[in-house]
């Protein structure tokens, strides 16, 4: 009920904030989407699109970092086993 | 697809259950609280519990809207299209929840009330529009992610003087319901050991709402995307809090969510809503505080005092478990009716209907092989 999928902005409509719309591209099929929520996306941004809304717009750079953190917080694991194998290896 | 794929990357996956499986302590439990029913279908999907210690539990919460909605609600909007004809308009997943006696709003469409699913509140409006001689409602449902469209076809159907459109309000809000949760003691209350905060409502609500979990309550957040790589990374973040002794609201869902949420979403819910000061939720009972309503300047655009009708208060169907599951007590596995008589083609409880409910998410990825759904 709650979910929302991102999407590409690739036409944007102004008229007035309260009714202006875009079309996004939701994984190759072209949607109409009020953005009353975000008025200032632009084409090319990427929004979270829940029952026929942008919600909000996705960071792309935050997302490079989630990612980024992620493969450290797996990288400092695999360093550790290897420092314990090696430790572990009879002189 | 962008910002999907990366996040189900099946090798990152393993190495993040490494990192769990090195890091939890084996003397303790880890009990995790996913709030949100988008994180419960997220784990069974890509089997994200067969991927951690047995040590680290997920205990699903309350976190579906239509899960929640009790039955005396859905009587009422069946009542509504019976006793004054209206045109009952509503999401897709509230179409086959049981109201009581066993009906549900496709039950009262075939036997000829006019209830039209409906994708948009846009749709809504447009339907209010080409059918002018029709009174249209609107069964508004959803937590704070879906309550601003419904805010924002308010203010278009004031701004275009739309006399034949109202709301049926049953939006409710997430940190109420958390607060009950984590207030329920003793024997009736669930342990916790960290919560995994709905992300999409915090998008619109940002993080700050959830710091009484914390402060109050000394458990640990992590508000977490849906992606499973969201999921686990969330997971390991509340574990190293737990880990370290810290008390703290994380934000693993940055690329969507700012401490402060969508200003505009809630300056327009501010505008036309007021919180109740007592809403009824399946399964936690009536709670202070948890539900918006329309304002005073809008109360001419309320259903409820448009077409009053009167409902008995209703009953649940005897042996469904839902109440106690949406409490985070019972596992679904432990209601008699699970998968004998209750099915989701054949639901007898809210949790079996929509896809995010505990009892569908359970039924519906019983055979799969753990992590199947993750990208290779
Ligand atoms: S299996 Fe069906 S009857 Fe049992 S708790 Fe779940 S929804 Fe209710």
């Amino acid at each position: 009920m709650c979910l929302a999928i991102p999407a590409r902005v690739t036409h944007v409509t102004r008229i007035d904030p309260a009714i202006d719309t875009a079309v996004v591209d939701l994984g190759g099929v072209s949607r109409e989407v009020s953005i009353a929520l975000v008025p200032e996306v632009e084409v090319g941004d990427y929004v979270l699109v829940h029952v026929g809304y942008a919600l909000n717009r996705i960071s792309e750079e935050e997302a490079q970092e989630t990612l980024k953190l992620m493969a450290e917080m797996t990288r400092l694991l695999d360093e550790e086993m290897g420092n314990a194998d090696v430790v572990a290896k009879p002189a | 697809m962008k910002y999907v794929d990366e996040f189900r990357d099946r090798h990152l996956a393993r190495q993040l259950a490494a990192a769990i499986a090195a890091e939890v302590d084996p003397e303790r439990e880890y009990r995790l609280m996913e709030f949100c029913g988008g994180h419960t279908h997220a784990i069974f999907r890509y089997g994200i519990q067969q991927l951690m210690p047995p040590n680290l539990r997920f205990v699903h919460g309350p976190g579906c809207p239509v899960c929640v909605l009790p039955m005396t609600r859905l009587d009422q909007a069946i009542a509504m299209t019976r006793e004054h004809g209206v045109t009952l308009c509503t999401y897709g997943d509230l179409m086959r929840v049981p109201a009581s006696g066993r009906r549900t709003l496709l039950k009262a469409k075939a036997a000829g009330a006019d209830v039209r699913m409906i994708y948009s509140t846009q749709d809504v409006l447009r339907i209010a529009r080409d059918e002018p001689e029709r009174q249209v409602v609107f069964m508004a449902i959803g937590f704070e992610t879906t309550t601003p469209p419904t805010a924002v076809a308010i203010l278009q159907a004031r701004a275009e003087g739309l006399k034949n459109l109202s709301f049926l309000c049953n939006h409710v809000l997430t940190p109420p319901a958390l607060r009950a949760i984590l207030s329920l003691a003793g024997p009736e209350g669930v342990r916790l050991d960290g919560i995994l905060g709905p992300s999409h409502v915090s998008t619109v609500i940002g993080t700050r709402p959830y710091e009484f979990v914390p402060n109050q309550f000394g458990i640990p957040v992590v508000i977490a995307g849906f992606e499973p790589l969201d999921v686990m990374q969330s997971a390991l973040m509340l574990v190293r809090q737990i880990n370290d002794g810290r008390r703290e609201v994380e934000n693993q869902y940055s690329r969507a969510v700012g401490e402060g949420g969508n200003a505009r979403a809630l300056e327009l819910m501010a505008r036309v809503f007021v919180t109740r000061p007592s809403f009824e939720w399946r399964g936690l009972g009536f709670l202070p505080e948890s539900a918006p309503a329309l304002a005073e300047d809008y109360a001419d655009l309320d259903a409820e005092r448009r077409f009053p009708v009167t409902v008995e208060t209703s009953r649940e169907i005897k042996g469904c478990e839902c109440p106690a599951i949406l409490r985070g007590l019972k596992e679904p596995t432990e209601c008699k009716l699970f998968g004998a008589v209750c099915t989701p083609d054949n639901p007898m409880g809210a949790c079996m209907v929509s896809s995010e409910g505990a009892c569908a998410a359970y039924w519906s990825h019983r055979t799969h092989m753990p992590s199947s759904g993750l990208n290779r």
